[in-house]
Order: structure tokens, then C-alpha cells, then sequence
């Protein structure tokens, strides 16, 4: 053969793979998967959330692999989740089931079952505890005794899998109005892709599989002039969902031959949203509407977020970008809107050529 | 734990599930079909839609031909073809003639494409109304109601403001007297290529979730007045440095040494096999991915 062809880029992309596992293991310190699910819950939550696919074990190994680069772990749990067959749906989950951890109120002080604060850094002052640089096992573990002797005091209703929703006691009130439950099969957006009009089941899809910073991003504009929300976080509930699936062979729908195949955990909030309604007088009234919104793990930021994005897009008069359902749902994926974003890194120079040729032609014709 | 992966990486349903889609598109030249588009290992926009069509209409006898922008050793087809390759198995060429399927992103190779292959070509947004009408639902309608008034007045815009139609690449295309459609981001001089082309055209937009398709032999018009006829970028009097090619398209490089402008084939592989026939040694650079 009389030519030589410069084989760069093969060779290139090796030696740039070989460059980026020597950053995540020169230091030589090894990173647990148990040390990343034990202690990285938050990370861990916002992964499995935005890359809709609930395991820790799963997420830990993305963001090992990642060095906790979210949108790098989020992307590697998509692309994996995209070659797992789909056998089985799990029933409806009803979350008044919910093995609640933590669930507020920000409508009423007392509602029925009381508030229960669980675990948030709400009530923490954002103070830098240096106390953690030197943190010991042995430390933890006293910690950990301590507090499990401590002796709490239990008032009422211990039952956390049973508490009444408080919505309920507002559609008792006739503040909300009835809505027949719509029990439609929802439509999986994983397996059809997005047609306008959407249903809500898909925009509560895409909405919960949202990146968490765009998300919070849009729900914001929207309750800061941007749209017309003005909600209420009517309930918040952090805790656990039990999943079933019906038994797949069995033909009578029997709920006994169920197989119980384990819990997620959820954040669910119910915003409550006043607006005017039209009675039968014609005359207006003020009523409640809900806007929902739930997703994997404690992301209560998210949650909330999606039940304004829910609302206003339920509302969808277009008079602002975030009631506008193509405006928001096909912007927020993380994998698609960083994937687009990415790609301006890929040598344009054809494009760009033919960019030149147009300019330049234009150019002399002004100048003739 | 379970960690072989299927041949092509996707399980025959979704395959088939792809295929059924390229069909309706063969079906409807020019028209674009939704599909569940699935995430890949590889980033959205970086070509998903176009692997997923390579994957979904591989087999073990094809060989696969990856370019990026006319060559063949560019990062991103290195890696398409790599994956492709580490989960088929099949041979993989730089030669265009011994491809089946030719997977590209932006250009359609200098030599003549038969019936015996496939192009499958990389698409960022498949909606050729997209900059005149940023509404999905408005869009599809106005496709449906044959209404393209929106290209036409972009274009005479254009020749109001700057005295000609001002179109780089993604030049839009009349399909079949039917659709107008984005033929990806290729140069308008590849726009011919795509007329009568015998060769199936297809088209994957991973990210925007449509597939559509030429079939061989289907007549592809540039949009274009009759008084301001559909131009070309234009390389007169200039020809590759190494292979001394004229009618190709050509990269333009600046003489790091001399400071001088000089053009070379941007299709690689093309000037690898005329300076072969000439018997010319020359060092072929790429020089994006040093």
C-alpha cells in the first residue's frame, strides 16, 4: 500500500479513557459501594430519581464510576436501564398505605395524625461542623447508642401506615370538589414517545424523571411571576411504598395471589392551589385544586416542584413558558439536555464550512 | 452478576420495534415517525438516534462504515464504530464501497452509494419548520396540512435581506412532491446525493425521538425560487492538497507554516483511495483528533 493514514483518533480515545480512570484512582483510595449508599443518601436519591430507576446498589456503582458526577451517574443508570426488560407493572399503589417517615402540614397546624418531622436539614443551621473532620467509628457508634436509649415519649396514633390524607378533611369541608377517579392505563413514556396534547400520567412521568435543578428551576418561575401558582403544601410525605405485582400466570385478578416484590421510597406533596370556579349561578367562587407531585427518595425540593409544574401545566393556558407543556417537559431531562448540550464539543467544521461558503457569497454580492 | 449483553446490544423486541418504525417511514418518504427512543451508552445528540437504527437493522454479515463529518478516525465515529463492533461483532471498513451500512453525521461519502447499502444518517432536529415554529403540535400540523409557507419565507426573508438565499447545511428538502424535510445538517452540496439516491436513506433522531427515511430512487428537491435557483457551496479553481481532487467537498486549512489557505478532501477515505490509485505516499491527517 503506497499511503499512510494517520490513525489518530483510536489511539486518542484510549489514552484519553486510560487519563480519566487515572484520575478517579490515582490517589489510591477506595471508595466502598456501602460507604456511597450508607452515607450518600441525598446523591444516591437524586440519581435514582432522575435516571427513573429505583437501586441503590445501582446508583452507588454509577456514582463510583462517575466520581459523583450526578448527570454522569444518571446517564450511565439510563443507558443501563434501557437494555432491562420490562416483564411485569406492580398494581396501583394507594400512598395512604405509606410507611411514613415524615410528613408536614403547611396549611393546617394540627391535621389528624400530627405532624411528624422526621429527618430534614430544615430545622439545621447551615454552620460548617468542623467537628466532622476528625469524625471516629467509635465516636458514631456511642452517638448512635445514645440516641437509641434516649426515651421518646409516643402521644397518639402510632400507626404510620394508616394516616388519613389531608386533603380528606378539605373535600369533608366541600372546598375541593369531587373528581371521579380517572383509571385510565397510563401511557409509559419510556415505550411511546410524547404526542401534544399530553395526558397528565405522561407529564407526571417526565416530570418525576426530571433533572432535580431544572425542575426546581421552572417550578420557581412559575410561583415567582412567571406563571400562575400560588400553592400551598397542602401535605409532604417522606416513607415507604410497598410494591406488588399480580400473579403473572394466575387468570382470576385475585389480590390474595399478589407477589409483594418490596418498597421504594417516596416523596409525595399535594399543593393546594386556589382558584375561581363558576358555580351554577354564575357567579364565581373560590375553590382548591391539587397539583401533584412524587418521586424516588427524599427530594422534597423536587416534589414540591413538580406539584407546581403539575398544576400549571393541568391549567395550560400558554400565557407563560411554564404552562406551556413542550416548553417544560422537553427541557428538563438531564440526559437529553446535557447529551444536546455536549455535543457542540463534536468537530463541526462541515457545518461550519458551509456556514463560510454562505457568508462569504454574501458578501461579495454586497459589495458588487 | 449478569453482564453479557445481547448481539447488538438491544433486545429483538426493541429492535423490531425500531424496524417497524424505519418501515412506516420507508412507507412515507419524508415523513417523520415517532419512536420510543431509548438511551444509549453513548450521549444524546452524539448520534443515538442514528446507532439505534444501525443496531436495529445490523446482522452478522453486514460491515459497517462510521463517519463524522467525512472521516473515519474522527473521535465520534471511532466510538460508534467501536460499540457497534464490541457488541456485534461484525467487520467493520473505512472503504466505502465494501460497506453495507454507512453511518454518518453530516456528509454523504464522495463515492457513489449502491443499491446494496443502507446510509443512516444522524439527525439533531428532525423538524425542518423548527426555526420558523418552535410548537411540536403546530408543526406536525402544519405538515399534515401540507402548509410550508413557513420554509418558503425564510427563504425569500433571506433574499430580502442579503440579496440570496442564505442556508448552510440542513438546506430543506421537497420529498415525493409531499414533505419537506431536514436532510440532517449535511452540506447543500451533498443535497443532490440524496435525488434518486440507490441507496436507502435513513434518518434517527435519537434525542427528538422521530425516524424517517428516503427509499432508493425517490425524487428529493432543494426548496428553491426559480429565479433564485438552489446554489451549492462553491470550491472553483481550488482542489485537495494531497490527492489534487476537484467536485469534492473540501476542508479548508491554513499552512501553519506559510500562513497560506489550503483545501484538502473532507471525505478521508475518498482521498485515501485516489492517492492509492495514483500510488502517492502522503500522511492523511485528522486533525481534530490528534
Amino acid at each position: 500500500m503506497a499511503y499512510v493514514a494517520v490513525k489518530g483518533g483510536a489511539e486518542a480515545i484510549e489514552e484519553s479513557i486510560k487519563r480519566l480512570t487515572y484520575e478517579r484512582i490515582h490517589a489510591n483510595e477506595l471508595l466502598e459501594l456501602e460507604t456511597i449508599t450508607a452515607t450518600m443518601r441525598g446523591m444516591v436519591d437524586q440519581v435514582m430519581s432522575e435516571s427513573s430507576l429505583y437501586s441503590e446498589f445501582l446508583a452507588a456503582i454509577a456514582i463510583k464510576q462517575s466520581e459523583g458526577n450526578v448527570e454522569e451517574a444518571v446517564f450511565l443508570l439510563r443507558a443501563h436501564r434501557s437494555t432491562l426488560p420490562r416483564t411485569y407493572y406492580t398494581r396501583v399503589v394507594e400512598t395512604n398505605t405509606m410507611a411514613v417517615e415524615r410528613r408536614i402540614s403547611a396549611s393546617f397546624k394540627d391535621i389528624p395524625g400530627g405532624q411528624i418531622l422526621g429527618a430534614s436539614y430544615d430545622y439545621t443551621h447551615r454552620l460548617m461542623d468542623f467537628d466532622l473532620i476528625g469524625e471516629s467509628k467509635a465516636g458514631m457508634k456511642e452517638w448512635v447508642s445514645q440516641f437509641l436509649s434516649e426515651e421518646i415519649e409516643t402521644t397518639t396514633n402510632p400507626d404510620l401506615t394508616t394516616l388519613p390524607k389531608v386533603v380528606e378533611y378539605l373535600r369533608g369541608e366541600k372546598l375541593f370538589s369531587q373528581i371521579e377517579d380517572d383509571n385510565t392505563e397510563p401511557i409509559d413514556v419510556t415505550k411511546q414517545s410524547l404526542q401534544f396534547p399530553t395526558t397528565r400520567s405522561e407529564r407526571l412521568q417526565v416530570l418525576t424523571r426530571g433533572q432535580t435543578g431544572a425542575v426546581t428551576s421552572l417550578g420557581y418561575a412559575a410561583i415567582r411571576g412567571f406563571g400562575q401558582v400560588h400553592p400551598t403544601v397542602g401535605e409532604l410525605r417522606v416513607g415507604k411504598l410497598p410494591l406488588w405485582i399480580s400473579h403473572p400466570t394466575e387468570q382470576s385478578d385475585d389480590e390474595e395471589n399478589d407477589y409483594y416484590i418490596g418498597e421504594i421510597k417516596v416523596t409525595e406533596v399535594e399543593s393546594f392551589v386556589p382558584v375561581s370556579v363558576q358555580n351554577e349561578n354564575n357567579t364565581e367562587e373560590m375553590e382548591f385544586e391539587i397539583g401533584y407531585g412524587i418521586c424516588y427518595g427524599q427530594n422534597e425540593t423536587k416534589a414540591i416542584a413538580i406539584s407546581i409544574l403539575d398544576h400549571s401545566l393541568e391549567v395550560g393556558k400558554k400565557e407563560y413558558p411554564t404552562q406551556d407543556e413542550e416548553f417544560v417537559l422537553l427541557h428538563i431531562d438531564s440526559v437529553e439536555s446535557s447529551g444536546f448540550i455536549s455535543h457542540l464539543k463534536l468537530p463541526h467544521y462541515v457545518t461550519f464550512q458551509s456556514k463560510l461558503d454562505s457568508m462569504r457569497k454574501i458578501k461579495k454580492e454586497s459589495e458588487k | 452478576m449478569q453482564l453479557q449483553t445481547h448481539f447488538a446490544l438491544f433486545d429483538e423486541g426493541s429492535k423490531k420495534e425500531i424496524r417497524r418504525a424505519i418501515l412506516k417511514g420507508v412507507a412515507i418518504p419524508g415523513y417523520q415517525v415517532p419512536f420510543a427512543s431509548r438511551e444509549m451508552p453513548i450521549a444524546r445528540g452524539w448520534g443515538t438516534g442514528g446507532l439505534q437504527i444501525t443496531l436495529s437493522i445490523i446482522g452478522k454479515q453486514d460491515v459497517l462504515k462510521v463517519i463524522d463529518q467525512g472521516s473515519d478516525e474522527s473521535v465520534n465515529a471511532v466510538n460508534i464504530k467501536k460499540l457497534v463492533n464490541k457488541t456485534t461483532g461484525v467487520k467493520t471498513t473505512i472503504e466505502t464501497s465494501e460497506a453495507t451500512i454507512i453511518q454518518s453525521r453530516h456528509r454523504i461519502p464522495e463515492v457513489p452509494l449502491t443499491e446494496e447499502q443502507i446510509m443512516v444518517l444522524q439527525v439533531p432536529i428532525p423538524e425542518p419548520l423548527r426555526w420558523v415554529e418552535p410548537s411540536e403540535f403546530k408543526t406536525k400540523k402544519l405538515h399534515a396540512e401540507n402548509d410550508y409557507s413557513g420554509a418558503w419565507l425564510m427563504l425569500f426573508e433571506q433574499i430580502m435581506k442579503y440579496g440570496k438565499t442564505a442556508t448552510d447545511a440542513d438546506h430543506p428538502v421537497l420529498v415525493h412532491d409531499r414533505y419537506v424535510m431536514a436532510p440532517s445538517p449535511i452540506p447543500r452540496f451533498d443535497n443532490s446525493k440524496i435525488h434518486q439516491s440507490e441507496a436507502l436513506i435513513l434518518f434517527g433522531a435519537g434525542r427528538e425521538k422521530k425516524i424517517y427515511a428516503i427509499p432508493p430512487y425517490t425524487n428529493v428537491v432543494s426548496l428553491a425560487f426559480e429565479d433564485y435557483p438552489f446554489e451549492v457551496e462553491t470550491f472553483d479553481g481550488k482542489q485537495c492538497r494531497l490527492c489534487s481532487a476537484t467536485n469534492v467537498f473540501l476542508d479548508e486549512l491554513v499552512n501553519q507554516e506559510t500562513g497560506s489557505t489550503e483545501y484538502q478532501c473532507n471525505d478521508t477515505s475518498y482521498c485515501l483511495s485516489m492517492l492509492n490509485e495514483d500510488g502517492i505516499t502522503a500522511e492523511v491527517e485528522v486533525a481534530h483528533a490528534r
